[in-house]
């Protein structure tokens, strides 16, 4: 079992301005690390902004650096594809809080020479799109053709137009919600009690100990992929199959298939994340309620808005079900803004805006084409 | 772009009474045809209703804004007068509460087309008398256990339920063929009917 993140070199740039986050705290000149993808025209028009989802990363087209696996988009954003890097400047940003070489929890304090650990301040989906915000004015690009996300992804596309609606010709918002609900704030709360329960978390100041919170991360990791998935999913992929063995072993063992595959991705993931960016954008995805700042009225979060929504559901997602998209789009008719909405079926839950769709991509395709 | 198909004649005719730059609810879209056809030509602020996933696909990539979801239940989800006119062509038969969904109509907008296949035309009369079995006609072209529709509507009966709700007409079409046919002759002779009816 790996003990430690390995260092990786990241494309980054340093913010020129400071990022006031939305807790009061600021980051004085924050790292973005950000992955680029197809040429930008002359009129910088044809940019196509990707959020990325809590344990996802910039490289949603190129090899992850850390597992050399492909981009987890890959077959989405390419020459050719559904997002066409041929004719789109593709962009995706890690986002603040993270561990992929933005800056978080795992990154120096100036102040001390140390990582900031636990003394990183609290971030919110707000601060991760301002961060984004602040990375384009670098990269002199006033205006996006499209921002497109899914799950957190999709909060952070939403926030995008909310924010900054001169900014977004069209938002595509995946799987996702416009706040966090009561279930998911508890699913995300086991997660963190099992790495705060581990005695190498050490209050989160483990980076120079040589010991990392690795169990509590993994049971973290276990814990919140079951909610990625579904039952039919589950029975379809595993049913009550036995791990390379005949018959139960009356032990403790991973006996069946689901556990095996639940402790290879616990496992697989604390080579490749932080625990205490874990934490951090949890939190972030906990404290995301657009309608918040309007006394729970979603629609004055986006009154009048110019913004094209296109919204997207899986039928078998428990963890952002079609309820969720519903009431964004209920807002959004409220606020007078144009919106479309469609519920996909499919067995695999969260999950499937990840995987193969092909009504996904036709869809995805044809919103980002549509009056063009 | 993709240009828009030639409108089936209800349809073309319901486009051609909206009045430009009205805000429009088709229910029932479609592939958004409708919709595209009077955001091109009428400038109309137009969205839409639809069932079928697919449909609501092929209108998004005319770039129309199209939400699935079932009349019966969704339209709920609207404000009050969110609209100025609302569209509801070739659905109504298709719904579990037609009745309602005329309700919600009119609360989302003071106006409202709806056009139906009349059951009480000629031919279908003629099926269920001489053959004895639930006609199978152009436009009802599917047999009686896989039809959609599942609330067969005569002109009669459409005229009876808005009286009975005291829902006025403005306006009403009857289509034999692509011909229009009159309102006296309508019962037996219109195999489409639209009536613009308001609160």
């Amino acid at each position: 079992m790996a003990t430690r993140l390995q260092p990786v070199q990241h494309n980054q740039i340093e913010l020129n301005r400071p990022l006031a986050l939305d807790s009061g705290a600021v980051l004085a000149r924050p790292t973005i690390a950000f992955e680029t993808y197809g040429p930008i025209n002359a009129a910088r028009s044809n940019v196509i902004l990707i959020c990325h989802a809590l344990t996802m990363d910039q490289y949603v087209a190129s090899t992850h650096p850390v597992t050399g696996k492909p981009g987890w988009w890959s077959k989405v954003v390419r020459p050719g594809g559904v997002i066409d890097t041929d004719r789109y400047h593709v962009i995706c940003a890690n986002v603040i809080g993270s561990c992929l070489g933005s800056s978080g929890p795992a990154s120096v304090d100036p102040a001390t020479g140390k990582p900031f650990a636990m003394a990183f301040p609290v971030v919110t989906i707000g601060d991760m799109v301002r961060a984004q915000a602040m990375l384009l004015d670098q990269l002199g690009i006033e205006r996006l053709h499209a921002v497109i996300g899914g799950s957190m992804g999709g909060m952070q596309a939403l926030a995008w137009a909310a924010h900054y609606p001169s900014r977004v010709e069209r938002a595509l918002i995946i799987a996702s919600a416009a706040r966090h609900s009561a279930q998911n704030i508890a699913f995300h709360e086991v997660g963190r009690q099992a790495i705060m329960a581990d005695p190498d978390w050490q209050g989160g100041d483990y980076y120079a100990s040589g010991r990392l919170p690795v169990k509590g991360l993994s049971v973290a990791r276990m814990a919140a992929h079951i909610t990625y998935l579904s039952e039919a999913g589950l029975t379809e992929k595993f049913g009550r199959q036995l791990q390379d063995r005949e018959v139960k072993t009356f032990g403790f063992d991973a006996d069946f298939q689901i556990e095996s595959y639940l402790r290879h991705q616990g496992i697989s993931f604390v080579d490749r994340f932080d625990a205490n960016s874990y934490l951090y954008i949890t939190r972030a995805m906990d404290y995301f309620d657009l309608a918040d700042p309007h006394g729970g009225r979603l629609a004055d979060a986006f009154r009048h808005s110019p913004v094209r929504f296109g919204l997207v559901s899986f039928d078998s997602d428990w963890l952002y079900p079609t309820a969720e998209s519903r009431r964004i789009v209920q807002a959004l008719h409220g606020a007078g803004a144009q919106a479309s909405f469609v519920e996909l079926s499919s067995p695999f839950g969260h999950d499937a805006f990840l995987l193969d769709s092909p009504e996904m991509w036709r869809l995805m395709a044809g919103f980002i084409e549509a009056g063009l | 772009m993709k240009s828009a198909p030639t409108l089936r004649p209800d349809l073309a005719l319901i486009a051609a009474q909206v009045p430009t730059g009205a805000r429009v609810l088709d229910v029932g879209c479609g592939d958004g045809t409708l919709m595209a056809a009077l955001r091109d030509t009428k400038a109309t602020d137009v969205r839409g209703l639809e069932i079928d996933p697919a449909n609501v696909s092929a209108a998004m990539e005319l770039g129309l804004a199209v939400v699935q979801g079932d009349a019966d239940r969704d339209l709920a989800d609207y404000p009050d007068d969110s609209f100025d006119i609302a569209i509801l062509s070739q659905t109504l038969q298709t719904s579990h509460r037609p009745d309602r969904i005329i309700d919600q109509l009119l609360r989302i907008a003071p106006r409202a087309f709806v056009s139906f296949p009349n059951f009480a035309h000629w031919r279908v009369r003629l099926d269920l008398l001489w053959g004895g079995r639930m006609p199978v006609t152009r436009l009802l072209p599917v047999a009686w256990y896989e039809t959609p529709n599942i609330h067969h509507v005569t002109v009669s009966d459409f005229r009876d339920l808005l009286r009975g709700k005291g829902i006025g007409v403005e306006a009403a079409w009857y289509l034999s063929g692509d011909k229009p046919t009159s309102a006296a002759a309508a019962t037996w002779r219109a195999e489409h009917a639209i009536f613009l009816i308001s609160r």
